[in-house]
């Protein structure tokens, strides 16, 4: 992280980069591997029925409702390195989660499914399937109708969806320390991070300049998304003729 | 025959039995609300299965439970009008316009992009967004966006419905003038008795039968 001492990044001491830019590595990673399955989670709450529908919903919300400390205990038992999928994952393709920046990104990701998938189905719910019968009688198939009635009519939900799942990502906490641990420079995100220097004594600054980083870090998100909102409302045409 | 259909829709607990046959033109369903021509028009579209029961239009077969047909709504090329036009609220009128003309083979198109905006008369509101548009605009746009997806029938649900008492004389006439030179064949659903008398060339009763 030496290469970031510098210039106008001088601002930040060496340390705060590393905390900063693991933060931003563990939530886009998180996010980014959990949007397609809380996408597909969503649309089958949206739009199917099959049974066990009520005890999958209830699933995908546990994050929501159960203390993060019994979050990483779980992730533990699923997860660890002698526990099946944990054991499975490291063996097959050399996915291991323990102790590792991998681990805070799982624990992110699972933090932010429920109030991705929330939002998502929210928006799937509120299209109006009529519009979709429309679009197909005029000759459109069940994925044309998607990419060009369904999504983009959904759009700002999943917007939405997305800027809470990152949100919750960065601030994520417990399930954190629980499951991958605190180390600093592997698994010791922005709050982590806040939480260690709060142990110490004589830290007030560094203290308020980690606390300070994170509130920049949450308006710009919901900077971005509001901006991706406006452009989004702009530009709804530009891709046909 | 234009329209062959015989077929019994199941909804929830009620059965619906339909049973007709028709020639070219405009044939009207008519009848109370209630009784189900919104769901007939549906299953004509593909948009609901009957429970049993064939439909061909001209000479197509679109559904026939026996045969275990069951034409996809995008291949059933039909241009269904609905009671509330449903444009698409995210697209300008032009690409509302555009969605089902793009979609078919240009040797099959059989009406121009000009000559429609002509017939209807909407060519200033293609910047528009549908929400900017008056009921009369908005069923205008819709109907065309029908007929430019070459359709080889139309379904028409209460087209007047969603639009202004004084300006249905203009879309009736305007029915009228696709009726007689698109001589495509038309289904058409109202609960008007005085606007079915004026537009069809046959009227078929629709009673709510529960079977």
């Amino acid at each position: 992280m030496s290469g970031y001492t510098g210039g106008y990044m001088g601002w930040l001491s060496p340390e705060e980069w590393q905390v900063l830019l693991l933060s931003l590595k563990v939530s886009g990673v998180a996010i980014t591997a959990v949007l397609p399955l809380a996408f597909a989670l969503a649309w089958m709450l949206a739009r199917w029925r099959f049974p066990g529908k009520v005890l999958l919903d209830a699933v995908v919300h546990l994050p929501l409702v159960l203390p993060p400390v019994v979050t990483g205990w779980l992730l533990l038992l699923t997860f660890g390195t002698n526990a099946p999928v944990g054991h499975f994952l490291s063996e097959t393709i050399g996915l291991t989660f323990l102790f590792r920046w991998t681990g805070a990104a799982l624990a992110a990701a699972v933090m932010a499914l429920p109030l991705m998938v929330r939002a998502m189905r929210l928006s799937l719910e509120t299209v109006d399937r009529r519009l979709e019968n429309a679009a197909r009688t005029l000759g459109a198939g069940p994925w044309r109708t998607f990419f060009t009635i369904t999504l983009p009519l959904a759009t700002p939900g999943i917007m939405a969806g997305l800027v809470l799942g990152l949100a919750r990502s960065v601030g994520e906490f417990g399930a954190t320390i629980t499951f991958a641990s605190n180390i600093p420079g592997e698994t010791q995100t922005l709050p982590l991070a806040i939480y260690s220097a709060l142990q110490l004594p004589g830290t007030e600054l560094q203290v308020a300049r980690l606390a300070g980083l994170s509130v920049l870090l949450s308006v710009s998100a919901l900077a971005l998304s509001e901006w991706l909102a406006r452009r989004n409302a702009q530009g709804k045409d530009r891709h046909v003729l | 025959m234009s329209f062959d259909i015989a077929m019994t829709l199941q909804r929830g607990t009620v059965r619906m039995v339909y049973e007709f046959t028709a020639g070219p033109g405009l044939t009207a369903l008519f009848g109370p609300s209630g009784a189900g021509k919104t769901s007939l028009l549906d299953a004509v579209a593909g948009l609901v299965r009957p429970a049993e029961g064939h439909i061909a239009v001209s000479g197509t077969t679109l559904f026939d439970r026996a045969r275990k047909i069951n034409l996809k709504p995008e291949k059933r090329r039909c241009g269904y009008v609905f009671q509330d036009h449903r444009l698409f609220p995210h697209r300008t009128v032009r690409t509302n316009l555009l969605y089902g003309w793009r979609l078919v083979r240009p040797a099959e198109r059989w009406l121009s992009i000009d000559l429609a905006l002509d017939l209807l008369g909407i060519g200033h509101l293609l910047d528009r967004m549908p929400a900017t548009l008056s009921g009369g605009e908005a069923q205008r746009v819709a109907i065309g966006r029908a007929l430019l997806s070459a359709p080889r029938f139309l379904l028409m649900d209460e087209p007047l419905a969603s639009v202004d008492a004084h300006r249905r004389g203009e879309i009736l006439s305007l029915i009228e003038r696709i009726r007689d030179e698109l001589k495509l064949p038309i289904l058409y659903v109202s609960h008007d008795r005085a606007e079915v008398e004026r537009l069809a060339h046959r009227i078929i009763p629709v009673e709510p039968v529960h079977g």
